[in-house]
């Protein structure tokens, strides 16, 4: 801990002497520049999107996918357990793998990546993210159940020659994040994106004995080449990635080399590498901006190697996805569609100890989605697809979503849609490796680790109303939403906290939500963010019908955003308060366990509290300073059993509130225009 | 001109007179391509005058009703128009007519001073 504070004031006083030198030779230029709103929310798009800008993603540490939705009340980011140290996050009260993610819209976190997927992107090469509520778009496929998630990587035909980030937190969790670009003639430009972090020391805040989170290292690099020509209208993307990413954790004095696979003292490895290649071949036809025709091919190579105490977890998955996409319109602009083809192989060595549960998946699918917009008030866009799948079979999945705007500056969203996917039930559920907990699957019928596969429908409604607030703009927005099961993959562990069960879904599993946003800008920027959010997510389990554990009933979330006015170079001063109330949340069955290895049945409630400010001294050299959970609530009892970790009650999985407790972060962004 | 040379077909036996309608296709395909070339996709750009949103959304809406109209912007800021029509199925003429019958003057065609009268007090654009 003194330690990292250390290198933390060493790297702030290079920030400081950087920023003597920069001064001398920044040219004074005056930038007139309208607010650019960090989230956006338009009332003219059909679909209930939000628009995440890069310039949100800099009011938070952001160190990775996961961490940049911490000031979008639309998603909800778990507290990271004490084992990976990553976050997850959930949409409409339901977890990301019931989310489509997409990479400049091809499927990226799914399979084996499903855990740890959003901690492989670093937020520094993120342009901007689409958060997508309800059933989504046909075009990308048919998993998505709760919403989609898209982020667009910075493009490099639109890069800066050189960004330079360094950040370093108490946690003793370091990064360096190096961005290269070069245009290299007209059309072509190419950047390489270089990310390396690490958490170099043991933290137990809590003295349990037990890493509070795990150490790490991760190199993370991108190479990407953008083709585009606009008078040919072809467009082409190249895309060339690799990941090394490790974590170590469990107890403090535990060595891998003498430890592993021993009861001496427990700990855990989780080793990722993964390989990716996917390019993208696009032709806007001459004269006829609105038809367009798209290709897009993808490859990736993800091996996971890891062990939690004497627990043995391998996975590998080698996959190939391919769409092609052809975009129209019929008589004009009013009614458009979108109708192409994907495929997608998977092939999984899968095992759990000794258990080998390695398959092979593909599906060939063909789809069709016409838009229509009247160009004034109201529009609709009826999607429908057909897949066949070897282990889901051949099915139809249809999307609807409506939009009307009743009257000004309001819109009214409707949307319904189905879902279907195979749920990877070990690699989603990794964390309970952790555990004493003994795995069962208690159906064998089903193709899918003997389970059927997950089937659901989703209805939406939402309402936005922009308006005037004492001449301050303003907008409330409500939006209500509905998941139904008709068949889930049900992860149990309310029967017993020495088992994790997994079985079809016996009776009934939905998930309603209510979100009432509202937003103001008090007075130019100074923005007031604030959102309420009520989740009743039930399933009927063997043991009785009860809330899904680790989720709040009732949230709250406020967000303050203040600026100063941009002086001459570049010079501003932002800060950046979030608070979230969490309400008490329903935990998993302990009450067999001995009264010291219990948990309540109920979480208390607790506020979190982050902060950051940022100072831009020029238009190419920013510092920011922040503190995440600043309260400092920690969970009490972070780990069960954690005095005995080979006996019958540990349990690390049961993480409803932040493990570490107050973390305070520094770092830079230079760049070169 | 194709139901004349299905008649002749009459004359041809089963064999060339299916490779007849083969050929006949294709170079019916081909005869509409090279049309679609020609003047299926003009573009065109003229100033139609008008101030905010709502006139935005009429205008293009006007645009649309005239069959062969394929796609119509019109940039707020600049008051330029561009269409991209089907000249097969109708003139530009027409466009700019229909935008002038909702009340917005183009640089052919004026709107009628009743028309204008009515528009919501936001959209009065200065006149000439």
């Amino acid at each position: 801990m003194k330690k990292s504070m250390l290198i933390l004031i060493l790297l702030a006083t290079i920030g400081v002497f950087a920023q003597d030198d920069i001064k001398k030779d920044t040219l004074k230029t005056v930038n007139v520049q309208a607010d650019i709103k960090g989230i956006k929310k338009s009332i003219s798009g059909t679909l209930n999107t939000t628009l995440v800008t890069s310039r949100e993603l800099l009011k938070a540490a952001c160190c990775n996918l996961a961490e940049s939705f911490e000031t979008n009340p639309s998603i909800d980011v778990n507290f990271s357990d004490a084992l990976t140290g990553t976050k997850q996050i959930k949409m409409l009260g339901l977890t990301s793998p019931y989310i489509l993610f997409t990479e400049e819209n091809i499927p990226s976190i799914r399979g084996a990546s499903q855990a740890y997927g959003l901690s492989f992107t670093p937020g520094t090469w993120v342009h901007s993210i689409q958060i997508n509520k309800g059933a989504g778009s046909v075009i990308n496929g048919y998993e998505s159940i709760s919403g989609q998630i898209n982020t667009e990587l910075i493009k490099p035909i639109k890069d800066i020659p050189f960004f330079l980030n360094a950040y370093g937190a108490s946690d003793s969790r370091f990064e360096l994040n190096t961005h290269f670009n070069h245009k290299i003639s007209d059309y072509w430009a190419t950047s390489l994106f270089v990310h390396g972090n690490t958490r170099i020391l043991k933290n137990d805040m809590n003295s349990d004995n037990f890493l509070d989170n795990p150490l790490g290292k991760q190199v993370n690099i991108v190479n990407r080449w953008q083709y585009s020509n606009s008078d040919t209208g072809w467009v082409t993307f190249i895309n060339l990635r690799y990941l090394n990413d490790e974590k170590q954790t469990g107890e403090l004095d535990f060595d891998p080399n003498r430890d592993k696979f021993t009861t001496n003292s427990w700990g855990s490895e989780i080793n990722s590498e993964r390989f990716d290649f996917s390019s993208k071949v696009g032709y806007v036809f001459k004269d006829m901006p609105f038809q367009s025709i798209g290709f897009q091919n993808a490859i990736s190579n993800h091996n996971q190697h890891s062990y939690f105490g004497l627990n043995q977890y391998n996975i590998k998955q080698q996959s190939y996805y391919s769409n092609l996409i052809f975009n129209s319109i019929i008589n004009n602009t009013m009614h458009k569609f979108a109708t192409g083809l994907n495929f997608t192989y998977d092939k999984y060595s899968e095992y759990v100890n000794l258990l080998d549960v390695s398959r092979i998946d593909n599906s060939l699918g063909a789809f069709f989605e016409y838009t229509y917009d009247d160009s004034d008030k109201f529009s609709y866009i009826l999607g429908g697809r057909f897949d066949y799948h070897n282990r889901l079979g051949a099915f139809f999945t249809p999307r609807l979503h409506l939009k009307y705007n009743l009257w000004e500056n309001s819109v009214l969203r409707l949307s319904i849609g189905r879902g279907k996917r195979a749920a990877n039930i070990y690699a989603e559920n990794q964390q309970l490796f952790a555990s004493s907990r003994l795995f069962s699957v208690l159906d064998t019928n089903g193709k899918v680790y003997g389970l059927n596969p997950e089937i659901a429908w989703n209805y939406g409604v939402s309402f936005t109303q922009n308006f005037n607030l004492f001449g301050k703009s303003a907008d409330v927005t409500v939006d209500l939403y509905r998941t139904d099961f008709q068949n889930q993959a049900v992860v149990d562990v309310m029967n017993s906290p020495q088992s994790v069960l997994f079985y079809n879904l016996k009776g009934k599993s939905y998930a309603n939500s209510l979100q009432i946003d509202f937003n103001l800008e008090i007075i130019k920027h100074f923005n007031l963010r604030t959102a309420y959010k009520y989740y009743d997510i039930s399933t009927d389990y063997i043991s009785g019908t009860f809330q899904r554990p680790l989720q709040s009933k009732h949230r709250f979330f406020t967000n303050i955003e203040f600026a100063t006015h941009i002086k001459d170079g570049g010079k501003q001063w932002k800060f950046d308060y979030t608070f979230n109330w969490l309400g008490k949340q329903q935990l998993p069955n302990t009450r067999t366990n001995p009264i010291a290895n219990q948990f309540p049945e109920f979480s208390p409630s607790f506020v979190v509290m982050n902060v950051q400010v940022t100072k831009t001294f020029s238009s190419t050299f920013e510092m920011y300073l922040g503190g995440e959970n600043i309260g400092n609530y920690r969970q009490g009892k972070a780990i069960l059993g954690s005095e005995n970790p080979f006996g019958t009650n540990f349990d690390t999985s049961i993480v409803y509130a932040p493990i570490f407790g107050q973390m305070y972060y520094a770092g830079l962004r230079f760049k070169i225009k | 001109m194709r139901i004349r040379n299905i008649s002749t077909v009459r004359f041809l036996d089963a064999g060339s007179k299916k490779l007849f309608l083969t050929l006949l296709l294709f170079l019916g395909a081909l005869f509409v391509s090279a049309q679609e070339k020609k003047n299926k996709n003009v573009k065109y750009e003229f100033e139609v005058r008008g101030n905010c949103e709502q006139c935005q959304k009429r205008i293009q809406k006007a645009a649309f009703t005239i069959v062969g109209v394929k796609s119509a912007v019109w940039d707020m800021e600049s008051h330029t128009m561009t269409v991209i029509i089907n000249e097969e199925k109708c003139v530009l003429l027409d466009v700019k007519k229909a935008i002038a019958k909702i009340g917005h003057d183009n640089d052919e065609v004026k709107a009628s001073d009743e028309v204008y009268e009515n528009l919501n007090n936001c959209c009065k654009y200065v006149r000439d």
